[in-house]
């Protein structure tokens, strides 16, 4: 029964279940260990960090600037001081080696929200999803910069689930807490993975990096997929597998969609071990005869 | 070539209502939050930004809502904006009554600020122009009643320059004088210190955002004792010596009051001859 209704059961059974959450284990504790850096200052005076995503110092020496709030800043008429731009470069040069959605899954803190979100969905079997088309988030993304060239000012950051939850948990929530609490119930009741997937526009930045980036999830053993659709239904942007996983229009065996957070959730969960981290290059696939464990660590 | 045109039309109408939809919504989403963004451009009275802080419309296209300024207050007098906060969420402000910027000399917050919404080239905390002290309330000012209250003066960081006691007939009585604060907008920085020890139940003299507190002479306006003293004698006509009506040796100079001349026998105070003027209105004002 469990087989049938939990995606991750057969690759708990072929690898055990460690290693069929080590991603997620990980990830979760990229995420809360982040967030712990951050919280650390304010609730015990170690200020290793100072500031939020949209711009932090850690150890007075490594400014780290959200390249997508400067470029509103910019689009405003603004230019900023060298420190912020020194940050906003070495972001941008960080995420086009990791993956630019990688800031979604390992680092952004409403993931953390939407994925519980997801979660409780599945548990308490809502179906129904509205159809907002995934696209509607680059619409964001244009409306955002518009707004700010505009209006002249970072418009968009007034209203931000993303910052406002960040900045909240360190300078003092107020009534984010509502709008945090917003995000959960629209992904719960009104949309699957509605808020992170279709419509927040710091992730459709955050893509149009990741079209370039470096580390790729790839897919060495496809020919050994068993057709079992665990990584569909554990995957936050189900469309960027199936090209690569059916070879459609002879799409070699790696990841390339934009969209594509680099959660790993999908290596956990093949018992075949048919996905792997790599890079964007070498795209070899593993002859289908003798696959099974091709791609070891 | 129509089996072949139908699908193509029937794509197109529907890739065109698809980016219609797209865009109204999105659009409509948009200007909500563009009106928003307009609206928390006019800054609350009671907001006033730390040293440096740019403008209010330049301040919201380069302050990115980090918190570094509010980090490195080493009074923690800021804050940053909560969404329910009517201006722009995540902005750094204080309130002068409850905290106020206590100067620091090395002006850590504008060092912090990684942006420049914070100028950086302000370098003297004396030259901030964080707002403009303004004594809102006559009734209520102690100073203004004819007491010798002077707090916001004592208090004031650039004392006897932003805030002055000028002193002032106080009608009322016929023979006091009023020490009237007055602030002045060429040195005043707006750290609000006078706000905080204002003694009143709400303080009679507040800080308020620089825009909001100034007032602006219209250009075509001169001042006949400025435009005299650079022209180095009247510009209209030339000035009379005015002629005082005095008892025997007393003399009145402008500026300096009534006085004995030397060598002359002082009048004698006696309370019955009413000689002179009251004691009060021997001051400049006269």
């Amino acid at each position: 029964m469990s087989l049938s209704l939990r995606p991750g059961a057969e690759a708990i059974a072929a690898k055990g279940w460690l290693a069929a959450h080590k991603w997620l284990i990980l990830r979760r504790s990229s995420q809360l260990g982040i967030l712990l850096l951050f919280l650390v200052g304010p609730w015990f005076g170690l200020w290793i960090v100072k500031g939020n995503l949209s711009f932090s110092y850690t150890l007075d020496f490594l400014p780290l600037t959200d390249p997508y709030v400067i470029l509103q800043s910019m689009l405003a008429k603004q230019l900023p001081e060298r420190l912020a731009l020194t940050g906003a470069a070495i972001v941008l040069a960080f995420y086009l080696l990791v993956g630019g959605r990688s800031y979604c899954s390992w680092v952004c803190p409403v993931n953390l929200l939407t994925d519980a979100a997801y979660w409780l969905r599945v548990r308490l079997g809502l179906k129904g999803s509205a159809h907002i088309s995934r696209p509607t988030r680059y619409w964001m993304l244009g409306m955002t910069l518009v707004v700010a060239a505009a209006t002249g000012s970072i418009a968009w950051e007034m209203v931000n689930p993303v910052s406002m939850m960040h900045r909240g948990l360190f300078f003092g929530l107020g009534l984010a807490w509502a709008v945090v609490l917003a995000v959960f119930l629209f992904d719960l009741f009104v949309m699957r993975h509605g808020w992170c997937g279709h419509l927040c526009p710091v992730g459709a930045f955050y893509s149009l990096i990741g079209k370039l980036s470096l580390l790729r999830v790839k897919l060495p053993a496809r020919a050994a997929c068993n057709d079992c659709m665990d990584c569909f239904a554990v995957c936050p942007e189900p469309q960027v597998i199936r090209p690569a996983l059916k070879a459609i229009d002879g799409t070699p065996p790696l990841i390339l969609e934009a969209n594509c957070t680099n959660c790993g959730r999908c290596i956990d969960v093949c018992s075949k071990d048919v996905f792997a981290f790599g890079t964007r290059f070498n795209t070899t696939v593993v002859p289908l005869t003798g696959v099974p464990h091709a791609a070891p660590k | 070539m129509d089996n072949e045109n139908k699908p193509s039309a029937a794509a197109r109408r529907q890739f065109l209502a698809d980016t219609a939809r797209m865009a109204c919504g999105v659009g409509l989403l948009g200007l909500g939050v563009g009106l928003y963004a307009r609206h928390a451009r006019a800054l609350p009275p009671a907001a006033i930004r730390p040293p440096g802080a740019l403008a209010e419309a330049d301040f919201s296209a380069a302050c990115i809502r980090c918190g570094m300024c509010v980090r490195d207050c080493p009074f923690n007098i800021l804050h940053l904006a909560k969404p329910e906060e009517p201006l722009s969420t995540g902005t750094p402000y204080f309130v002068a009554r409850q905290l106020p910027c206590e100067m620091c000399e090395d002006i850590p917050c504008v060092k912090a600020c990684p942006t420049g919404a914070l100028d950086h080239s302000l370098k003297d905390i004396n030259k901030s122009k964080m707002g403009l002290a303004v004594l809102v309330d006559h009734e209520t000012c102690l100073n203004f009643l004819g007491l010798r209250c002077d707090i916001c003066y004592r208090v004031c960081p650039v004392i006897d320059k932003a805030i002055t006691l000028d002193p002032q007939t106080n009608a009322r009585t016929g023979r006091h004088t009023l020490f009237i604060p007055t602030v002045h907008s060429d040195h005043c920085t707006g750290c609000g210190k006078c706000e905080k020890a204002c003694p009143t139940e709400v303080a009679s003299i507040k800080v308020f955002p620089l825009a909001m507190a100034k007032g602006h002479l219209s250009s075509h306006y001169r001042l006949g004792w400025v435009e005299k003293e650079k022209a180095g004698s009247s510009l209209v006509a030339p000035d009379v010596e005015h002629q005082y009506n005095l008892p025997e040796g007393m003399k009145y100079e402008s500026g300096k009051g009534l006085s004995g001349s030397p060598g002359a026998v002082p009048p004698a105070p006696t309370p019955p001859g009413p000689v002179g003027l009251p004691r009060a209105k021997q001051g400049n004002q006269l």
